[in-house]
């Protein structure tokens, strides 16, 4: 059913006006190479109560006994007042509003993100958040390049193992740009500068804890990258700053960016999506910042208000020339986090971070201790670690989640055949030692069986 | 009214030049534009050494309504930038042809402002464009 108001005489006299005989011919130069969606191939539309059934079936599919699998997503504990909050009618939008200012308690919650986030990275400013982590990753070097504009080249060193789908997503965001993305091996797990062949890199891309779960030795590599003039970027799981170093104060420069996911902060895995991006920076880089900023002012009667800043930029204003596409964030979850943060507080996810952390270390040690698994890299880990597993991992992976409904860990060698043996395992507070004990003896014994 | 000095040169993308006698070549933006623009909140300067050609960008101007760029009059090398609008943008607003200067180039041409508007064809083109800045 379409929703246009228009009446046929009005349609015809906006046509007779700019010349054109029907409303297909606007679409002439489109070629006719490209391919035509065929929209007789969508089924019939569904009653609300065939909906709701398919809905139900297709929820049922995220019951698990317990997950195991981390590798971006995460399962945490999210306490019932957060979504309960974050659903009333006054929050509940996906969209910043149109003409912002008139939402003012919109606009403070967003002001306490953004000042939740810039003090767990430690840097001076953080956006209204991006869409997620990856697009996140493709905006930081954007910016990154922006600000580094008189580097030789535009050559951004991707320091061994980053979030490969993030890097994939970011690729398809710079790639046309006359930007290289240079991935550089990782050395036993971790990021060595001394490995990387590129000498004068623009921007310099880390992640801690890294894609393995590991800790890189974010100082040294800062103070590689400063050396070289090159800026870097801090791929970072929030909650892990709770405890890690924060990224602005790596080294004695500090990272320049700091990007990441937010979806451990109080937003459910729910299949892989949808999530949210943030994004940090040091002051002098907030005007190549994209997306939205909210400033704290004072109004005509000498109140605090909350104002959208920075905006000249943005693509509204400086069209083609934006810092940006992004001219918006993703309201309703950058609301959940906010909440979920103010609950938590800063013991709440330190404690959160600390648990997470014992909880690997005991489903490491336990399953090292069945024989069958062992740590395929030595650094220190976080709430994740690989595993090398004397079995078939494709299968003890399906095994797992069709006879146990356990989501068994990620299996490394769909991205890297050298690690066709190995599984990124995470366990986080929600793993009791009970349910690890299971999972391990299921593990034991389906590799038993071969 | 906005300003024009007579003894400027102008662009039709509202920089103004001054050649001075030692050869190099100031430049701003015009009284007019600047009253465009509104208070200017930052200015993004270029590096000095950069050589640009007439017509490059150059510099971002930053209002509280818009972002623009600014244009290099003519071409050349970069030798000095005005670093006080780091901390005072607004001298652009204040004092657009005085302190509110943005940059000054060493021409790589001898009669670099050939091809420049005088005051009286920058005046004109104003008001022929003011509708659309």
């Amino acid at each position: 059913m379409p929703f246009i108001p228009h009446t046929s005489s009005e349609v015809e006299s906006m046509l007779q006006t700019i010349g054109v005989k029907n409303i297909d011919d606007l679409f002439n130069e489109i070629p006719d190479n490209v391919p035509v969606a065929n929209f007789q191939a969508i089924e019939r539309s569904l009653t609300e109560m065939e909906m709701v059934q398919r809905l139900a079936e297709r929820a049922k599919q995220d019951e698990l006994a317990s997950c195991f699998l981390g590798a971006g997503s995460y399962d945490h504990h999210i306490p019932a007042a957060v979504w309960d909050l974050a659903t009333r009618g006054e929050f509940l939008t996906a969209y910043t509003p149109y003409q912002a200012e008139a939402s003012q308690g919109t606009l403070q919650l967003l002001y306490e993100f953004q000042t939740m986030m810039a003090s767990l990275a430690g840097l001076d400013v953080a956006n209204a958040s991006v869409y997620d982590g990856g697009s996140g990753l493709g905006e930081a070097i954007l910016m990154a390049v922006r600000c580094n504009r008189n580097a030789r080249n535009r050559k951004i060193v991707i320091g061994g193992a980053v979030n490969p789908f993030y890097v994939q997503t970011a690729n398809t965001l710079v790639r046309n740009q006359g930007i290289e993305l240079v991935q550089i091996p990782h050395e036993n797990g971790v990021f060595d500068p001394k490995q990387c062949t590129v000498h004068d890199p623009n921007v310099v891309v880390v992640q801690q804890p890294n894609f393995f779960g590991l800790l890189e030795n974010v100082d040294a590599i800062t103070n590689w990258a400063a050396n070289r003039n090159a800026m870097v970027i801090a791929v970072v799981n929030p909650l892990t700053l709770a405890v890690l170093k924060p990224p602005g104060e790596w080294d004695e420069a500090g990272a320049d960016i700091c990007v990441g996911d937010g979806q451990p902060l109080g937003v459910p895995m729910a299949s892989g999506g949808p999530s949210f991006g943030f994004l940090c920076s040091k002051m002098k880089h907030v005007r190549q910042m994209p997306g939205r900023i909210v400033g704290r002012t004072i109004d005509a009667n000498g109140d605090t208000g909350y104002t959208l800043t920075l905006q000249a930029r943005e693509q509204h204003i400086r069209r083609a020339k934006a810092t940006s596409n992004i001219c918006t964030n993703q309201g309703l979850l950058v609301t959940a986090a906010t909440i979920y943060m103010s609950i938590m507080g800063v013991s709440g996810l330190r404690n959160t971070a600390s648990r997470c952390y014992e909880n690997t270390q005991y489903l490491v040690a336990q399953l090292e201790a069945t024989g069958r698994a062992q740590r395929a890299f030595n650094s220190p880990y976080f709430h994740e670690c690989v595993l090398r597993c004397a079995g078939n991992v494709a299968a003890l992976t399906k095994s797992m989640i069709t006879d146990h409904g356990i989501l068994a860990g990620y299996p490394l060698g769909e991205l890297d055949e050298s690690l066709d043996d190995c599984l990124l395992l995470c366990a986080t507070e929600k793993r009791t030692h009970d349910e690890i004990d299971h999972f391990v003896e299921l593990f034991n014994h389906i590799l038993e069986e071969g | 009214m906005s300003e024009t000095p007579q003894e400027l040169h102008y662009t039709n993308t509202h920089e103004w030049a001054r050649l001075d006698p030692d050869g190099t070549v100031c430049v701003g933006i015009s009284d007019f534009a600047q009253d465009a623009l509104g208070d200017v909140v930052f200015i993004e300067l270029p590096d000095t050494g950069t050589e640009v050609a007439a017509g490059a960008e150059v510099a971002v101007i930053e209002s509280v309504k818009a972002a623009s760029d600014i244009y290099s009059p003519v071409s050349g090398e970069i030798i000095r930038v005005n670093d006080q609008l780091t901390d005072a943008p607004d001298l652009v607003n204040s004092e657009p042809y005085d302190g509110g200067w943005i940059f000054v180039v060493q021409p790589f041409s001898d009669n670099p402002n050939s091809d420049l508007l005088t005051a009286e064809q920058y005046q004109e083109f104003c008001e022929t464009n003011s509708n659309e800045h």
